[in-house]
C-alpha cells in the first residue's frame, strides 16, 4: 500500500525547498551492481537526470526528513526563530516516494538531510530508518547520500555508513570563531569529530576488506563537506587551506562551496548581499579543481601575499602570470603535468597532445583542432612553428593580463599600441 | 567520379572497404542504398554485404589498430551522420597506408573528426540514460519513448536492463519506430504497428496509465519547481545542459 496522499504534495514542496541550499548532488564514486531481482544500481560516474532553472544538476532527490530544528544558526533558512512552514515526512512515506521516482528514471537515488529534531541521536535514528526501509524492504541498490547530524553518537554514524554510499558533515563556516559567532549552539568539535570518525572507519574498512572476503563496504563513495561562502569574513586562503587539508589528510571526496544567499535579512550578524557571490564561488571551484586534477598546491593559488582569488581571471591564468619564468612551455616536449599548467589546456587536451605528438610535430592548427583555447594558451606555449605569437617572455605579464582580459589577439594588440603612439602627429596633418 | 553504394549496415560498409581493395578502386564518394542520389557522369558500384568479407576487415582493424578503435567505428556508424561512413572509410585507408597505429594521431583529420563524432554519440547515449522517463501502465509495465538524435538505443539497453531488473519496461524510439521490451527475463527488440504514444510528448493515453502515474508526474514536477533557487537563475546554462529537444518528453518541463 502506497503512503502517498494529498499532504505529500505540501510536504514535498516545503522539504525540497528547505533542502535546496545544500549544493552537493553528486551521485558518483561507487559502482554497485544490482542484486538479483532487486531494483537499481549505482554507476561510477554518476548520472544527472534533469537540470533546474539555475542550471544545477538534479541527480538525487535532495530532501529533508524534517525542517524542524532546535538550533538557531544565523545563515540557515530552517533556524528555530524563523516563521516558516514546517513539515516532517514519515519514513515509509519518503521511501515510497523515492522508489516511485526511481522506477520512472527521474532520479539516481536519495540525498537525505534533516533539521535537528529533539536531539542529534534521535534525528539520526529517524534518518537511518528511511534508508533501512529502502535497502532492506525495497531491495533498493541505487545511490544514497546521507547527512550526518553533528553531535550524534558514533554507533549511529557506524550504522549509517553501512547503508549509505556517501556520508557528509557540513563544516559551513571555515573558522571556529566565526562559527561561534554565527551558530552559537554548534561547536567545531562536534563537526570535526564525525569527519575524523568516518575517515578512520573508511580506512579500517579498506584494511578489513583486504584481509577478509566478505566485509560489507563502509560508505563506498567516501565523504564530502560544504562551506558557505561569503557569510563570514574568511579569506579564500583560509577556505582553500582547510579544503586542501581535508583532501590530503582526511581523504574527502569533495568539498562544496555554496555562495551565501541572504535568507534571513533581519540578522545583523550577516553581511548585506543583494546577490549571492557567484563569481567567487565559481573561482573557488576552479581552484578546487586545480588542487584535485591539475597537481597544484594551495600555496600556488593563494598565499600570504594574495589571500583572495582574483575574481576577474581564472586561478590558472593568475598562477601563470605570477610565475612567468615557467613559460613558454614547448608543446612537443613538455611532460603531461607541465602541459596541464598552461592556461587553456585541460586534462583532455593535454592527453590528446601527449598522444598525438608521438606521430607528428604539432603546430597551432593541430592545437586548435584538438580543442586548446588558444585565446589564453598562445602566450604560454611554443609549438612547431616559428613566431606564431609573442609569449609572456616578450610581452610582460601585466600586458598579457590586459590582453587576456580584453580577449584580443597579440598581433592586433601590438599593432594597436604602435598606432597609439603617433596620434598627435596624425591630427597635426 | 566513382561512387560506391553499400547496403545500409555496418557490415555493408566494412564489405565496401574490402571490395575497394580487392578491385583496387578507390571511390570519391560513398553512399548508402537508402540515400536516393543519382549523379550524372559517374560510375556507381553497388556492393552486396558479405559477412565473411566484413569479418576480415573487422579483424584487420583490431590487428592494425585496436579493439577500441573497432568499437569506436561501429558506434560512430550508429550516429547516422552524413559524414560518418566517409570518415570510417578514410580511417580504414589511412590505417592500411600508415606504418604505425593511427588511432591516437589526432593531426590526421579523419582520426580527430571520428573521435569528435564518437564523443557526440557517447553524449547522446548519456542523455538517453539521463532523460528517459518511464510511465507506469495499468498492467504495471513501465513505458518510455522519445526520439534521440542518433540511433543510440542499442547502446543504452544494457544499462536499463541492469538497473530496472525487477520491473517490465519498454523503451521506444519514435523517430526510427522500434524499441526494446524487457520481460523480466530478457530484452527483446520490438516494433509496433502504430505508435503506442503521442509523438508530441511521448505520453501514453490516460486510459492505459496506472492509478498512481499522474500522481507521480505531478509530485515530480512539484519537486522540480521547489528545488530551483531563484536568486541563482541561469537560463543559458539550463538550456545548454538540458537541450530543448528533450523538453516535450519531460513531465517536469510541461
Amino acid at each position: 500500500m502506497l503512503m502517498i496522499s494529498e499532504k505529500t504534495y505540501d510536504k514535498l514542496k516545503i522539504l525540497a525547498g528547505s533542502a535546496k541550499y545544500d549544493v552537493s548532488c553528486a551521485s558518483s564514486g561507487t559502482q554497485r551492481s544490482n542484486t538479483s531481482g532487486g531494483l537499481g544500481n549505482a554507476s561510477a560516474w554518476g548520472i544527472c537526470h534533469s537540470y533546474s532553472d539555475d542550471g544545477r544538476c538534479i541527480s538525487l532527490m535532495k530532501i529533508m526528513l524534517s525542517n524542524n530544528c532546535i538550533y538557531d544558526c544565523a545563515y540557515c533558512i530552517n533556524r528555530r526563530s524563523n516563521d516558516h512552514p514546517r513539515a516532517t515526512f514519515m519514513p515509509k512515506e519518503l521511501a515510497d516516494l523515492t522508489i516511485g521516482f526511481y522506477r520512472r528514471n527521474y532520479i539516481e537515488g536519495l540525498f537525505l538531510s534533516s533539521g535537528v529534531l529533539r536531539n542529534p541521536d534521535y534525528t539520526m535514528e529517524q534518518m537511518i530508518s528511511v534508508v533501512k526501509e529502502l535497502r532492506a524492504n525495497h531491495r533498493f541498490n541505487g545511490y544514497i547520500h546521507m547527512k550526518v547530524i553533528p553531535g550524534s553518537g558514533s554507533e549511529l554514524i557506524n550504522e549509517a555508513g553501512k547503508w549509505a554510499d556517501r556520508l557528509s558533515v557540513n563544516l559551513e563556516i571555515p573558522t571556529e570563531d566565526n562559527l561561534k559567532f554565527l551558530a552559537p549552539e554548534k561547536n567545531y568539535e562536534s563537526i570535526l569529530k564525525p569527519i575524523h570518525l568516518i575517515t578512520d572507519k573508511i580506512n579500517e574498512n579498506r584494511e578489513d576488506r583486504k584481509r577478509f572476503r566478505k566485509v560489507e563496504k563502509f560508505t563506498p563513495a567516501g565523504q564530502s563537506t560544504q562551506f558557505v561562502i561569503g557569510a563570514s569574513d574568511d579569506t579564500d586562503r583560509t577556505i582553500l587551506k582547510l579544503a586542501g587539508r581535508l583532501y590530503d589528510q582526511r581523504n574527502l571526496k569533495r568539498v562544496y562551496y555554496s555562495g551565501f544567499i541572504q535568507v534571513n535579512g533581519y540578522d545583523s550578524r550577516l553581511p548585506v548581499l543583494t546577490t549571492p557571490p557567484l563569481v567567487r564561488e565559481h573561482r573557488l571551484y576552479q581552484a578546487d579543481w586545480l588542487l584535485r586534477f591539475y597537481g597544484f598546491g594551495v600555496d600556488d593559488i593563494v598565499n600570504n601575499e594574495h589571500p583572495d582569488l582574483d575574481l576577474s581571471l581564472d586561478p590558472k591564468v593568475v598562477y601563470a602570470l605570477r610565475n612567468p619564468w615557467l613559460f613558454p612551455v614547448d608543446i612537443n616536449k613538455a611532460d603531461y603535468y607541465s602541459l596541464l599548467k598552461v592556461p587553456g589546456i585541460g586534462p583532455r587536451s593535454a592527453r590528446l597532445i601527449a598522444d598525438a605528438r608521438i606521430h607528428n610535430h604539432l603546430n597551432s592548427y593541430h592545437l586548435k583542432k584538438i580543442g586548446v583555447v588558444m585565446k589564453r594558451a598562445q602566450y604560454f606555449i611554443t609549438c612547431h612553428e616559428l613566431g606564431y605569437s609573442k609569449t609572456i617572455q616578450e610581452l610582460k605579464p601585466e600586458f598579457v593580463r590586459q590582453l587576456i582580459l580584453t580577449g584580443q589577439k597579440s598581433t592586433d594588440a601590438v599593432q594597436l599600441s604602435l598606432f597609439n603612439l603617433p596620434v598627435p602627429l596624425a591630427t597635426a596633418i | 567520379m566513382i561512387i560506391f553504394r553499400y547496403e545500409n549496415s555496418f557490415e555493408g560498409l566494412l564489405t565496401l572497404v574490402f571490395e575497394s581493395y580487392r578491385l583496387n578502386l578507390f571511390p570519391d564518394k560513398i553512399v548508402s542504398d537508402n540515400e536516393s542520389q543519382t549523379m550524372i557522369f559517374s560510375d556507381t558500384v553497388s556492393i552486396v554485404a558479405d559477412e565473411r568479407k566484413a569479418e576480415r576487415v573487422w579483424k584487420k582493424i583490431i590487428e592494425k589498430s585496436s579493439k577500441e578503435s573497432a568499437n569506436m567505428l561501429q558506434i560512430v556508424f550508429l550516429s547516422e551522420h552524413p559524414e560518418a561512413s566517409g570518415l570510417i572509410y578514410d580511417f580504414c585507408r589511412l590505417m592500411v597506408e600508415k606504418p604505425y597505429n593511427i588511432e591516437t594521431d589526432f593531426s590526421l583529420e579523419p582520426v580527430l573528426k571520428l573521435s569528435r563524432l564518437f564523443n557526440k554519440v557517447a553524449a547522446e547515449t548519456a542523455r538517453v540514460r539521463m532523460f528517459t522517463r518511464f510511465q507506469e501502465t495499468s498492467e504495471n509495465t513501465y513505458y518510455a519513448s522519445f526520439s534521440p538524435k542518433y540511433n543510440v538505443l542499442p547502446l543504452c539497453i544494457q544499462h536499463f536492463t541492469d538497473r530496472f531488473a525487477d520491473q517490465e519496461w519498454i523503451i521506444y524510439d519514435l523517430k526510427r519506430n522500434y524499441g526494446f521490451y524487457y520481460n523480466l527475463i530478457e530484452t527483446v527488440r520490438i516494433t509496433f504497428e502504430e505508435l503506442p504514444a503521442n509523438p508530441e510528448n511521448g505520453q501514453i493515453p490516460e486510459s492505459s496509465k496506472s492509478a498512481d502515474e499522474q500522481h507521480f508526474q505531478k509530485l515530480w514536477k512539484k519537486y522540480y519547481d521547489s528545488i530551483s533557487i531563484v536568486q541563482r537563475k541561469n537560463y543559458r546554462l539550463h538550456r545548454q545542459r538540458l537541450p530543448k529537444r528533450f523538453w516535450k518528453y519531460l513531465p517536469e518541463k510541461n
